[in-house]
């Protein structure tokens, strides 16, 4: 790696460590607008003024506003993200972190499957331009962009669970089950949790599938003009052999780089599929926290999904440079 | 689901369009009509908008109920669950003393679907509509400055389009959307001020080229100010990419506005089909099976979506000459 790639990784990290407390500072603003004072729901009618007063001045809500935004930052940074208000005694971080790795492990798997059969489907729309086939297939992809997600599964909650009661229908499992996971591994090791995994996965993976796939065919549409793909056609090399060896590998590259932004922007998508299905994670959590008017929550489960989408847009800049050498040239220039 | 646009702008910012100047307003209508003629699925996708664009506007003629009003049969009950008429049972209806005629049933609360349905395509055609025309005015304009501008401009347009990148989307919707009053107007409020951002990036990439050509040098030579030079000659040929984003900001802003309608944050007082599925979804419909509740709806969002889809597509087509092989 030579110190013009060193630096434009150093550029792109103070960059995003900029949008990131930009982000923080408009949710701090954000949660400002908030109908009535942030505590309105926790504070009963009972309450005299002096503790409503005490109250306020636990969650430092009496003080200045500068004040109180010196006082989020510093927390944030310390990732004291405060206490729910619905959960009692617990800290948001704790509900987070019991969430995150739900999220993860629907978006990953979802996202593996989705792009595995996005990019062969991508290959063979290719290989097939023209045929009534490819027609059928981009339509049927297109359809899958445009369908909701929750409507897609809520069609298959009322086959697979309610009509032929195949599948379980919400959760991650009963909580009898869910009592015997001590660690995360047991719950990975559970055939319970990966059977009401299926219909989320499956229902996400539907939508994801489709931006590989027609990314795929018209990278590999535009790989197979370039020359060297005709070499080695004219090298007499099987047509298999020229679209997946020579023509797939080098279409792969932006398919990478929409993987990696993926992740984050599925991370912060996954709100509606988790309700539909009642899905443990993040994205449901702040639906609840929301209506429940729970806004440490709400404003933490935000600060988590926006972290995660710059971290992962910043990785994506950086393996599209490393990737790509005309990007990281361009790359480069703008930086110094 | 924002995250086509970005990686498409992406690809195609470096991919060059092909620049025709002369009369740019008849240029402009040229690759309009070139659009729709060349492309059959475009075509069809207008096709679709304009079929709902008339139900929209006839609604209340269309729709036989009022859809927020529960109906009632003769002994003043609501008509709860009732069957559409071409799947219930003959003669159920008049032993519960109501005649059935309802295309697509009632709901829980003994709504007309039909009627919903129906009254659901002006939200829709309006979010999606007003929104896109927001993000397309914003990134058109964003892309212009920071393109034409460079330097401090540009580096703050563009960081502002970074943040805008690292904003979750559909959570800030719902987060607005909850602090202020339920409206469809905060929906498109807080939607075009998240998603110009693609639009911004692509149009300001396709500025850098414009810019370098002769016709530009000759305009600020012939005394043109810096405006001018912006809006009277560089606008018109970046027009179309506004067009196809445009296209495409319609199908993300119908697909978002279900979206949170169905997570619960629209005004209940407005019929939307993402409002319909919430409701459906609600009261155990998938569990009765009430097919007839829960396809309909959808179905107008997966049209109307693709219908913005199709119309993109063929701007792509024609703007980016060597795609259309495919």
């Amino acid at each position: 790696m030579n110190r013009g790639v060193a630096y434009y990784i150093l550029g792109r990290f103070l960059q995003s460590v900029m949008v990131l407390w930009i982000i923080v500072t408009l949710l701090f603003l954000l949660f400002r607008l908030a109908p009535s004072n942030p505590l309105a729901s926790y504070i009963d009618t009972t309450f005299t003024k002096q503790q409503e007063a005490a109250l306020l001045a636990r969650f430092g809500l009496d003080k200045p506003l500068g004040e109180q935004y010196i006082i989020y930052l510093v927390n944030l940074l310390k990732l004291d993200l405060g206490d729910t208000f619905s959960y009692s005694g617990k800290t948001v971080l704790d509900i987070l972190g019991a969430d995150l790795p739900n999220t993860i492990y629907l978006t990953l798997t979802s996202l593996l499957l989705a792009y595995a059969v996005g990019v062969l489907g991508g290959i063979v729309m290719a290989a097939m331009r023209g045929s009534a086939f490819e027609r059928i297939g981009t339509t049927f992809t297109l359809m899958t962009r445009a369908a909701p997600q929750f409507w897609v599964g809520m069609l298959l909650l009322t086959f697979f669970a309610f009509q032929w009661k195949l599948l379980p229908s919400s959760g991650i499992g009963p909580p009898m089950v869910r009592y015997r996971w001590e660690t995360e591994w047991d719950k990975l090791m559970s055939p319970v949790f990966w059977r009401h995994m299926i219909l989320p996965t499956f229902t996400l993976a539907l939508y994801l599938h489709g931006l590989p796939l027609l990314l795929m065919r018209s990278n590999m549409l535009e790989v197979l003009d370039q020359d060297y793909v005709t070499m080695s056609r004219l090298a007499g090399y099987s047509e298999w052999r020229v679209m997946i060896q020579t023509a797939a590998r080098n279409a792969m590259l932006p398919v990478l780089t929409a993987l990696t932004l993926g992740i984050g922007y599925s991370i912060g998508g996954n709100v509606v599929i988790e309700h539909v299905f009642s899905w443990p994670g993040l994205g449901r959590t702040l639906v609840r926290a929301v209506q429940q008017a729970d806004y440490p929550l709400a404003q933490g489960a935000f600060f988590l999904i926006a972290v995660i989408i710059v971290f992962m847009n910043f990785i994506a800049d950086i393996l599209y440079s490393l990737l790509d050498p005309r990007v990281g040239a361009s790359a480069q220039a703008q930086v110094s | 689901m924002q995250q086509e646009a970005s990686v498409r702008g992406e690809g195609r910012g470096k991919e060059t369009m092909e620049f025709r100047q002369s009369s740019a307003l008849r240029q402009l209508w040229e690759t309009n009509l070139e659009v729709f003629q060349r492309d059959k699925m475009a075509l069809f996708g207008l096709c679709i908008f304009a079929v709902f664009a008339i139900v929209a506007v006839f609604a209340p003629q269309i729709a036989p109920n009022d859809p927020l009003t529960p109906l009632k049969n003769n002994e003043g009950d609501w008509i709860k669950d009732a069957m559409p008429y071409w799947l219930a049972e003959p003669g159920e209806d008049e032993e519960e003393g109501y005649t059935n005629n309802f295309l697509l049933g009632t709901t829980n609360i003994g709504r007309d679907i039909y009627s919903q349905l129906i009254h659901g395509s002006r939200s829709a055609l309006l979010v999606g509509f007003s929104a896109a025309a927001a993000v397309a005015v914003i990134g058109t304009v964003v892309g212009l400055l920071a393109g034409y501008y460079g330097g401090l401009v540009d580096a703050i347009l563009m960081r502002a389009a970074d943040v805008a990148f690292g904003i979750p989307f559909i959570p800030f919707i719902i987060v607005v959307s909850a602090f202020l009053d339920p409206s469809i107007w905060n929906v498109v409020v807080a939607m075009a001020a998240l998603l110009w951002r693609d639009t911004g990036r692509v149009i300001r990439s396709q500025v850098l080229v414009i810019k370098e050509q002769a016709f530009v040098s000759a305009a600020r030579v012939s005394g043109a100010s810096d405006l001018r030079i912006i809006f009277v000659y560089i606008a018109p040929s970046i027009l179309p990419l506004t067009f196809l984003y445009g296209s495409f900001a319609i199908a993300w802003a119908i697909l978002t506005e279900a979206s949170v309608s169905f997570l619960g944050f629209s005004d209940p007082e407005t019929i939307s089909w993402g409002f319909m599925l919430q409701d459906a979804f609600n009261s155990l419909a998938l569990s009765r099976e009430a097919f007839y509740w829960i396809v309909p709806p959808g179905l107008c969002i997966m049209l109307t979506v693709m219908a913005g889809f199709f119309i993109g597509r063929g701007y792509e087509e024609v703007l980016f000459p060597r795609l259309r092989r495919m």
